[in-house]
């Protein structure tokens, strides 16, 4: 089997996992307690880590500025001005793509 | 909402999510494209397409094999890229119903979209709004893969469009609506000090899961 196949099921089989390991072993029960806290605070926390990683990440150990802030600002600005979910991702995006061909 | 047809709420999940649909599909066909510069087969692409279904992971195991890296750090890297799902299918885990492996195949629509998406205002999650919105990104993500592994690029390159700065904007205005207690903000807060903190030291992906203990603010002393 070529490297490409080994690593394609190999990562395959990990994500199913991972997916799967909360509605296949809690599913249709409630979980424990003291952990519905905190799951209810993950939805807050993982969404403003995912804001960081998507409008500053780059590769392993890297943060990395560029035209995304600038979109990310027009979007948030979008927001502000309570356009609907579609507008503030148009808008976004569009700033990024604007920034980029100019600069 | 309680009281609206199941059908209607599938649909809801699929209307809600068809503008970011079409973001997945363009970043499907590019990482079909990449996947065969990388030396993947077409059928290798679709099939990590159809399994793993989760774009980061799978662009970091791409373009490491393409840069002629090894097995072991491409599959590492793609698995803390996605080890974020063990928490946030946890999250959603007591929404599921039916049979295990039912149970099993709706998981697999888990996304960070799909997820976020299906969040209610009283901190549950809506399993139907989850199926219909993962639905249609899934469709668009293997349908994006097989157009863009079968040597198309017809949809342009997703950054000269300014498409990769579409997530956080959608990450955004979907956390917006969530930070309105005090105890929310600070998880918020938390979660992106965390991953602000770690980006420079930490491999990609540790620093979102790591953030994901943000939410051990809220674990009830009761």
């Amino acid at each position: 089997m070529s490297t490409a196949w080994i690593v394609v099921l190999a990562v395959g089989a990990a994500t199913v996992v991972l997916k799967a390991v909360g509605p296949v072993l809690v599913g249709g029960r409630n979980l424990p307690r003291p952990l519905t806290g905190a799951v209810g605070l993950l939805a807050p926390a993982l969404l403003a880590a995912l804001v960081v990683t998507q409008a500053a990440g780059g590769g392993d150990r890297e943060l990395v500025a560029d035209e995304r802030l600038l979109g990310l600002a027009a979007g948030a600005v979008a927001l502000l001005l309570r356009a609907p979910l579609l507008v503030v991702v148009v808008t976004a995006a569009a700033a990024t793509a604007a920034a980029r061909a100019l600069g | 909402m309680a009281g609206s047809r199941p059908e209607a709420r599938y649909r809801d999940g699929a209307r809600a999510i068809a503008p970011i649909g079409l973001v997945a599909l363009a970043f499907g066909v590019t990482f079909g494209v990449l996947a065969r510069e990388a030396g993947m087969e077409a059928l290798a692409a679709l099939t990590m397409s159809a399994t793993t279904f989760a774009g980061s992971a799978q662009f970091a195991a791409a373009s490491i094999l393409g840069a002629g890296g090894g097995v072991a750090s491409a599959v590492v890297a793609a698995a803390l890229l996605n080890a974020r799902y063990a928490p946030i299918s946890l999250s959603v885990a007591s929404e599921f119903r039916g049979g295990a492996l039912r149970r099993l195949l709706e998981s697999q629509l888990i996304v960070d979209e799909s997820w976020a998406i299906s969040r209610r205002s009283d901190g549950r999650y809506d399993r139907r709004l989850l199926v219909g919105a993962g639905l249609v990104l899934y469709v668009s993500w293997v349908g994006g893969t097989a157009l863009g592994a079968a040597g198309g690029e017809a949809l342009g390159d997703p950054e000269t469009l300014g498409l990769d700065a579409a997530f956080p904007a959608l990450f955004l205005a979907l956390l917006v609506p969530l930070v309105r207690s005090g105890r929310t903000r600070a998880a918020a807060a938390a979660g992106a000090a965390i991953a602000l903190a770690l980006m420079p030291l930490a491999p990609a992906g540790v620093p979102i899961v790591a953030a994901s203990g943000a939410c051990l603010l809220g674990w009830s002393r009761a």
